[in-house]
């Protein structure tokens, strides 16, 4: 679905991405793991085409990225960031529907659709009438993902979706949209750098360090056969985090 | 539906504007400036000029001198009274004295005529009470010389004016030595309480009358002469003869004691100027006219129209206008730091300055008002447009890039509606003070509530004062309080608040 080949990119002389080769592939979740600054965030970013790489090549289906497309192509991506990204003068409902309205949908349509992705994400109905600041970080987010589906998209782009939540409510929610990936069938590409989140979720982690691809693989390959020490180092720190009990 | 509405707003605005400095050919208008004497010689030529059957409209009380001068210059009036000495030192600017043939000279080639002198001038003079005047005979300034006991007391411009004490003292050799400055209205008091023996005075004041003051003749020749003179527009013999020939029956009518007489029927008996000049005309050349005269009801009522048309046509213009500017500003850094500079340098300039630079490009009435107006509004609603939509967190502006939104789209349904609270304050801002500075639209003859305030400012008439400030500053709270509900009304409940 994404063909990245030498894509690089800097901000302020600093290289944020060196180099990244990488090729998600269709109809499967993709994670991008790695400590703070390794450049995760910023590949979400090129994808969805927040910014442009300062060279190499980055398709999306066979097709590059250019200003004259890109408002056509971002109709065939969902994308969700930490703090959801609602519009706090919209309504959730009018947050979900916007595009759709702004394409001239049917409200027929658009009422069916509403009702399938508030039935999908768990999101009570009665919700859907209150601003974002009337609603908890949790349902938040759940609007924010319903925004994201509402046109079905093929390509569903997630910069740590749960970040921003507490322990409880993130569990839930990891269950609920891990539910929504496998009963669509879209293309993923979620940022975490939690490890255990990407375990979870993720057919294929791309583990990352200072704008670097280390290791594509699940986490078993990577244990078996860590591509670099630091590879090694960052499982066994998670893990130890996990053992401790310091949260998910 | 979306986009007429501005469109047609801004004709009316324009519409509006023209209008306010359209006027009919018949007409003829009068001019006077914001001090008694020069209304009350006004109310006179209006009432003059009303005898041919034309219809006149007397502006009364504009700003000042330059305003006067440069609405003839432009046609904006047809006529008014002008004194010799202000037309040589503050028209032409001249040092020395210029002599009659001259100035004549001078206007003629503006277009101006100067027709004569209405029989008395109003210049500067040094006053002492009539009993002490003649007890001690003391008829003209050389006289002083043998009082050095006497006790002078000026107001501080004359004091150190060097046309003033100085250049006095040192014409005549007075020999006083307790000379003191201050506030011209006490140094009247203390005359009339004997605490002070002489002090200086426009030859008409009224107060001469009521102090019992005795004028003490300039047999030197110190002072400047300020005749009171008619000016006409030099085209008004041909466009109007018969008007010219009634407002010309003014020369030589009135002496300085009859002057002195009319600023005391007002000042201090509080009589009205129309009703003193028309009183006066009717003695002298026994002409019978009736004085039109609103109830304060009324006046109440016109004046808070002409008030919120200048508010609300310039305030709309601003909007139009101030709104796509901030938003131009946010998106083009570089032009946007003109922008808010531009705005910013246009609300330093005096107000009186503003509106005398827009004398000749809009005219007397509500053209340079409503411009001056709408000048002072961009300021606050270019900035706040500016700041609301800069001030827009990252995440927001790419969660809109990101679904997909056009550009026009993003600020139509994004940017705008979040800045909206910023706008709505800047608006408000704008519109408040547009209330206050709108009273000084009177100083250039666009009415409003300011009328009211300068003329009870000019006869120290504190009724008078409040009958505008009291309605300006209940217009200012209501503006207030219906932006306040506005703002409930059009900001969702989702942002409310946040930038209060």
């Amino acid at each position: 679905m994404f063909t990245l080949s030498q894509v690089s990119k800097h901000y302020q002389d600093k290289a944020a991405l060196a180099g990244v080769d990488l090729s998600i592939a269709p109809g499967r979740t993709t994670v991008l793991i790695g400590p703070s600054g390794c450049g995760k965030s910023t590949l979400l970013r090129l994808l969805i085409g927040l910014g442009e790489p300062d060279s190499g090549q980055l398709d999306f289906d066979g097709q590059p990225l250019r200003a004259s497309t890109l408002p056509a192509q971002r109709l065939r991506m969902g994308y969700v960031i930490q703090q959801g990204g609602l519009f706090p003068h919209l309504k959730a409902g009018e947050n979900v529907v916007l595009m759709a309205r702004h394409l001239g949908w049917s409200d027929q349509r658009i009422q069916e659709r509403l009702d399938l992705l508030a039935r999908l994400t768990h999101f009570p109905a009665d919700g859907l009438e209150r601003y974002p600041n009337e609603l908890s970080g949790g349902q938040n987010q759940r609007v924010a993902l319903m925004r994201a589906l509402m046109l079905d998209p093929e390509v569903l782009l997630l910069d740590e979706p749960l970040g921003a939540l507490d322990p409880m409510i993130r569990f839930e929610l990891q269950e609920d949209l891990k539910e929504v990936f496998q009963a669509l069938g879209k293309t993923v590409v979620l940022v975490t750098h939690d490890l255990a989140e990407a375990t979870f979720f993720g057919h294929s982690i791309v583990l990352m360090r200072a704008g670097r691809i280390l290791q594509i693989g699940t986490l078993e390959e990577m244990v078996a056969a860590p591509a670099e020490p630091f590879v090694e180092q960052f499982i066994r720190a998670q893990r130890s985090h996990l053992l401790n009990g310091g949260g998910v | 539906m979306r986009r007429w509405p501005l469109g047609v707003l801004v004709l009316i605005v324009f519409g509006l504007m023209l209008g306010g400095c359209a006027r009919s050919e018949d007409e003829v208008v009068i001019g006077s400036k914001k001090f008694t004497e020069s209304v009350i010689l006004g109310e006179m030529l209006t009432a003059l000029a009303q005898t041919t059957g034309r219809p006149v409209l007397h502006r009364a009380s504009l700003g000042g001198t330059r305003i006067l001068f440069n609405a003839l210059q432009a046609g904006e009036i047809d006529a008014y009274v002008e004194y010799t000495g202000t037309l040589s030192h503050e028209i032409m600017a001249r040092e020395t004295a210029v002599s009659p043939a001259e100035l004549r000279a001078w206007l003629a080639d503006r277009g101006i005529a100067l027709v004569g002198s209405l029989g008395f001038q109003n210049n500067y003079a040094l006053g002492m009470p009539e009993a002490e005047a003649s007890d001690l005979a003391i008829h003209t300034l050389s006289d002083l010389k043998a009082h050095p006991e006497l006790r002078f007391r000026f107001g501080s411009e004359f004091m150190e004016r060097s046309d003033g004490w100085p250049g006095l003292r040192e014409r005549y050799g007075l020999p006083q030595q307790d000379v003191r400055g201050v506030e011209h209205e006490l140094a009247y008091r203390a005359l009339g309480a004997g605490e002070a023996d002489v002090t200086e005075l426009y030859t008409t004041d009224a107060e001469i009358a009521y102090y019992g003051l005795r004028t003490l003749d300039d047999d030197l020749g110190y002072f400047p002469r300020y005749d009171a003179v008619l000016l006409l527009r030099a085209d008004l013999g041909q466009r109007a003869p018969s008007v010219r020939a009634a407002l010309e029956r003014s020369l030589g009518l009135i002496d300085v004691g009859e002057m002195v007489a009319l600023n005391a029927a007002v000042k201090i008996e509080g009589e009205g100027e129309a009703q003193a000049a028309r009183d006066f005309l009717r003695v002298k050349l026994g002409l019978a006219s009736e004085v039109s005269s609103d109830g304060l009801l009324a006046r109440l009522a016109r004046h808070s129209l002409e008030h919120l048309m200048l508010v609300g046509v310039s305030l709309t213009a601003a909007i139009c206008v101030a709104v796509p500017l901030g938003v131009l500003a946010a998106y083009r850094r570089r032009l946007g730091q003109v922008v808010l500079s531009t705005v910013g340098i246009l609300q330093t300039i005096p107000a009186l300055a503003l509106l005398v630079f827009m004398i000749p490009l809009f005219g007397i009435g509500a053209g340079p008002a409503l411009v001056a107006l709408f000048l002072y509004s961009l300021l606050p609603i270019v900035r706040n447009t500016h700041a609301g939509i800069t001030g827009i967190p990252v995440a927001l502006r790419e969660s809109a890039q990101a679904l997909g939104l056009p550009a026009a789209a993003r600020l139509r349904r994004i940017e705008l509606p979040l800045a909206l609270p910023m706008i709505l304050a800047g608006i408000k801002t704008a519109a408040v003070i547009n209330v206050g500075a709108a009273t000084l639209g009177a100083l250039v003859g666009a009415g409003g509530y300011g009328q009211p305030i300068l003329t009870g400012i000019r006869l120290d008439n504190t009724a008078l004062i409040l009958e505008g400030a009291i309605p300006s500053a209940l217009f200012a709270l209501v503006t207030q309080w219906l932006f306040e509900r506005a703002e409930r009304a059009v900001v969702p409940r989702g942002i409310r608040g946040r930038s209060g």
